[in-house]
């Protein structure tokens, strides 16, 4: 049953439900991240960080939201 | 006396580069990076844990504002795939020096150049400064460089092996004919194999887990940046000639 105030969005590979209405930086300080040390591409496109704030998240959405981890 | 190289503008005083995969933990990851010197680090560009964000990340332990995070797309085996993550990486770090590496196969880690240059000149075309993995083979290092790469780095052996340098020939001849930094990526197990990349007239070394697998990772990366340092000065201060027999070092003269 999909609510009227609520969105469906997958991030990293999950299903999730955030507000309808949010916008991607709201998305990303839900899940307790900070936005300076993360990078979000939506449906394949990156979202300037610049621009997280201004960005609406629409039903359907596929995020990902990535950082850097100790490799070679 | 200052010895310094530099990459695409950037001066760097450290010709030793660090991996920060397959360490303990990462206070024995800080630690090393400080014993060996190096003010570039490699890294790796993944999701973060959405589950439980609040775990320690790699850069409470190593500050991206002092040491130059190099991002890495070790485990693309495409150039869309590295292309994708070097997009991602620029928008979390900020900045456009990359490390390229497109992978062939998993069992040798061996490049594939075809994608690997297909991506070089994407990366360039879009503003990146990739330096790039690459097979030790002179005409795919030219190639490299001419598609945009701001370093060339060849393997040593395969990613993760400790072999040491297989090829010193090909190394050398990718030295003498680059116009941009050599530095080699992957294969260097001892501190005498970094001492002979370096001999061999390389701007710089990369490695990982020849510091992370040591017993004692701090004093392997110390012992490295000692290397790295002997073996460029040995090039700098430019070997004696090979001969076949003996030459005494006493005088004859003067002999009872």
């Amino acid at each position: 049953m999909t609510q009227p105030d609520t969105l469906q969005v997958r991030i990293n590979g999950e299903q999730r439900r955030v507000a309808a209405g949010s916008t991607i930086a709201q998305l990303v300080g839900e899940i307790g991240l900070d936005p300076s040390r993360v990078a979000v591409e939506r449906n394949l496109e990156i979202v300037p960080r610049s621009t997280l704030a201004s960005v609406a998240v629409a039903d359907g959405d596929a995020f990902e939201i990535v950082h850097f981890v100790g490799g070679g | 006396m200052s010895d310094n190289w530099t990459v695409a503008g950037r001066s760097f005083t450290s010709r030793l580069i660090v991996g920060t995969g397959k360490y303990k933990d990462f206070a024995q990851n800080a630690a090393a990076v400080e014993a060996s010197g190096a003010e570039i680090v490699t890294v790796a560009v993944r999701r973060v844990n959405i589950s439980d964000p609040s775990q320690p990340v790699l850069m409470d332990y190593i500050d991206p504002k002092k040491i130059t995070y190099l991002p890495n797309t070790a485990g693309c085996f495409t150039a869309d795939e590295a292309i994708r993550t070097l997009r991602l990486a620029r928008e979390a770090g900020g900045w456009d020096l990359v490390k390229l590496e497109v992978l062939g196969e998993a069992r040798t880690l061996y490049p594939n150049m075809r994608e690997t240059l297909r991506a070089t000149e994407v990366l360039s075309n879009e503003g990146f400064l990739p330096m790039v993995y690459c097979t030790d083979d002179p005409i795919a290092a030219q190639q490299l460089e001419e598609a945009g790469a701001v370093a060339i780095m060849p393997l040593g052996a395969p990613i993760g092996s400790g072999l040491g340098l297989q090829n010193r020939v090909t190394i050398r001849l990718i030295v003498e004919g680059a116009k941009v930094p050599v530095l080699v990526d992957a294969g260097v197990g001892t501190p005498s194999d970094a001492a002979v990349a370096m001999e061999l007239g390389c701007d710089g070394v990369l490695m990982n887990t020849a510091i992370a697998e040591a017993k004692d990772p701090v004093r392997m990366a110390r012992a490295m940046k000692l290397a790295v340092e002997a073996g460029r000065e040995g090039y700098l201060a430019g070997r004696m000639a090979k001969r076949m027999y003996a030459d005494p070092s006493s005088p004859l003269a003067g002999l009872i």
